[in-house]
């Protein structure tokens, strides 16, 4: 056979399995056996509800359950996240507070401070001050006491003494003017 | 002749070399790697079968006998025998009650039991003639069976696992693997379209990506079934959705369906039928669209893989040289199938949440103008309504 009649051969061959190809799809291939029909149906049932209640049921279930579970999770770490912005802004204002109270007390405290060693030094002022008006009206008091107690004695003394001159020596005239005379001087001297 | 080259392309030598390539690899990409290793295995066994009769490599033959559906689950031929694991046989005769057998005991069609034979198209067919159910459990059957058991194994663990870490612990393992999938069907499909009703359908949706996801799947995994490439099954799931939509319609959705307001009458007596057609086209376009979707993926792939078949039947070195082209096509459409196993389970998905959208959205607040189109902006989210007559214009 030469190679040209055998290729043809081939084509031959193929194209009588196609048109049986073609025989078998038009009659049986499109026809659907029952049995097959019947088991297909049963069994596909079967499987829809037993997957439906032991596979299905919780799969989905457990799906979504885990999807709102993270969902919720992100939302509550960002709610957390916001808390603690929120917290962190807030001990920065309370810092800022706090820094501006202590400021403001040191200042205070030494504005006290001032004010009680100034109204201390015044009142020392003018407790020394009283102090040394009531010694100087004390002295003075003292002194002339002193003086008057002097006086008191000295003339005291003088009454004394005269009295006893007097006594003894008074019996003359004489006596008596010279004695005066001495006396007066005396007193002159003083 | 070296017989680490020769081969003869014979059905069975396919037949055995595909099957054993695809009931060897676990994974679905590698598949296409054992076919080469299959070339060599099957080398000296097609000497056995020179002596028989010479016969082409029938490719549809083959292909048909995987997109179809079958009474035992044929894994390879050994020495010209068929090897399978048979399936329960579940007749139903009208007359004769219900009778339960294995189907070994059709031994490949070349035996009638009790009464009943598979005819030519592999169907069990009764010996008098009477009409007869067949529930038996066929290959298709036993590939959901399994996906039903992964689904259960699978979702209940992840459900488990939930319940065992509680609510706010990291998922880990398979359970985060399937955790954006879930988010994806509930965000992306069942909240868009179903709005605050969205809870009450996730279950269905869920079942129904996972269960069309898992069948695609499980359909390329080399030696599966083309389960979710069946307009029974497809059938049956659109059924499903059909009942859901028709019991989910709301008085809104039913007044709009028979009573179109702001119609003239005339118009009316053409719109409503045309309504009415199209709340059942929806659901059998969700059924052909799945169903052509997956067969023609495992058509394409068998067809490719194919091809080295039918010109190594010409000769030796056309089927060789063929094999790099054959092999960087059918990976490339495995990858293809991967995604469109997951894009047609979104898309069942995603529709079926449409078709309830529409058949439970509310009333306008603007009752006089009830015609308005609703456009969507996937932006932000906001919906606004634009009058009918702005679009006309």
């Amino acid at each position: 056979m030469r190679p040209t009649q055998r290729a043809e051969g081939a084509i031959n061959t193929y194209k009588n399995q196609l048109l049986k190809l073609h025989n078998y799809f038009s009659m049986d291939l499109l026809i659907p056996d029952f049995g097959l029909f019947f088991w297909t149906l049963l069994a596909f049932l079967l499987v829809l509800f037993i997957l439906k209640k032991f596979a299905w049921k919780p799969i989905v279930n457990m799906l979504q359950e885990r999807e709102t579970g993270i969902a919720n999770s992100i939302a509550a770490a960002e709610k957390v996240k916001e808390e603690m912005k929120q917290m962190q802004a807030q001990n920065e204002t309370l810092l800022i507070q706090a820094r501006e109270e202590r400021t403001a007390m040191l200042k205070e405290a030494k504005e006290t401070k001032d004010k009680m060693i100034n109204e201390a030094k015044d009142q020392a002022k003018v407790e020394a001050n009283r102090i040394m008006d009531d010694t100087r009206a004390q002295i003075e008091r003292q002194k002339n006491a002193a003086l008057t107690e002097v006086k008191n004695e000295i003339g005291k003394l003088a009454v004394e003494v005269a009295e006893k001159i007097l006594r003894k020596q008074l019996a003359s005239q004489e006596a008596q003017t010279d004695y005066v005379k001495m006396l007066a001087d005396e007193i002159k001297l003083n | 002749m070296c017989p680490k080259l020769c081969f003869e392309f014979k059905t069975r030598t396919f037949a055995q070399n595909f099957s054993v390539v695809l009931i060897k690899c676990k994974q679905v990409f590698a598949a296409l790697f054992f076919v080469l290793a299959g070339f060599s295995a099957s080398a000296s066994e097609g000497h056995e079968h020179e002596s028989g009769e010479k016969k082409g490599f029938n490719a549809s033959e083959v292909i048909f006998g995987h997109i179809g559906d079958n009474h035992d689950w044929h894994l390879f031929d050994l020495n010209g025998h068929p090897v399978s694991i048979p399936l329960p046989v579940i007749i139903y005769h009208p007359e004769k009650g219900l009778s339960v057998f294995s189907s070994k005991n059709f031994e490949h069609g070349h035996a009638s039991y009790e009464g009943y034979r598979l005819n030519e198209k592999n169907k069990v067919v009764s010996e008098d003639g009477a009409a007869i159910k067949d529930l038996s459990i066929t290959k298709n059957v036993a590939s959901m069976l399994i996906s039903v058991v992964l689904l259960l194994l699978i979702m209940i663990s992840v459900a488990n696992k939930y319940k065992k870490n509680g609510v706010m612990k990291a998922p880990s393992g398979f359970q985060n693997a399937l955790e954006p999938v879930i988010m994806f069907v509930r965000d992306e499909v069942a909240k868009p379209n179903l709005g605050h009703k969205y809870m009450r359908y996730m279950p269905l949706l869920l079942t129904v990506f996972f269960f069309i996801w898992i069948n695609n799947l499980l359909g390329l995994l080399p030696g599966g079934a083309n389960f979710t490439g069946n307009i029974a099954v497809t059938g049956a799931l659109s059924l499903i959705s059909f009942i859901v939509i028709i019991f989910s319609g709301n008085k809104h959705f039913w007044g709009h369906l028979f009573n179109p307001p702001g119609v003239p009458l005339g118009i009316k007596f053409l719109l409503v039928p045309i309504e009415i057609i199209s709340l059942f086209i929806k659901p059998i376009a969700l059924m052909i669209r799945l169903f052509a979707n997956i067969l023609a993926g495992h058509i394409i792939i068998l067809s490719v893989v194919s091809m080295i078949f039918i010109f190594g039947a010409l000769s030796k070195f056309a089927g060789w040289g063929f094999v790099p082209v054959s092999l960087a096509f059918s990976v490339f459409m495995f990858f293809l199938e991967l995604l469109v196993a997951a894009i047609q389970a979104f898309i069942f998905t995603n529709l079926t949440a449409v078709f309830i959208g529409q058949a439970v959205e509310e009333a306008h607040h603007h009752d006089h103008e009830h015609e308005k189109y609703h456009a969507h902006n996937p932006e932000t989210g906001q919906e606004y309504n634009v009058s009918d007559n702005t679009i006309v214009a």
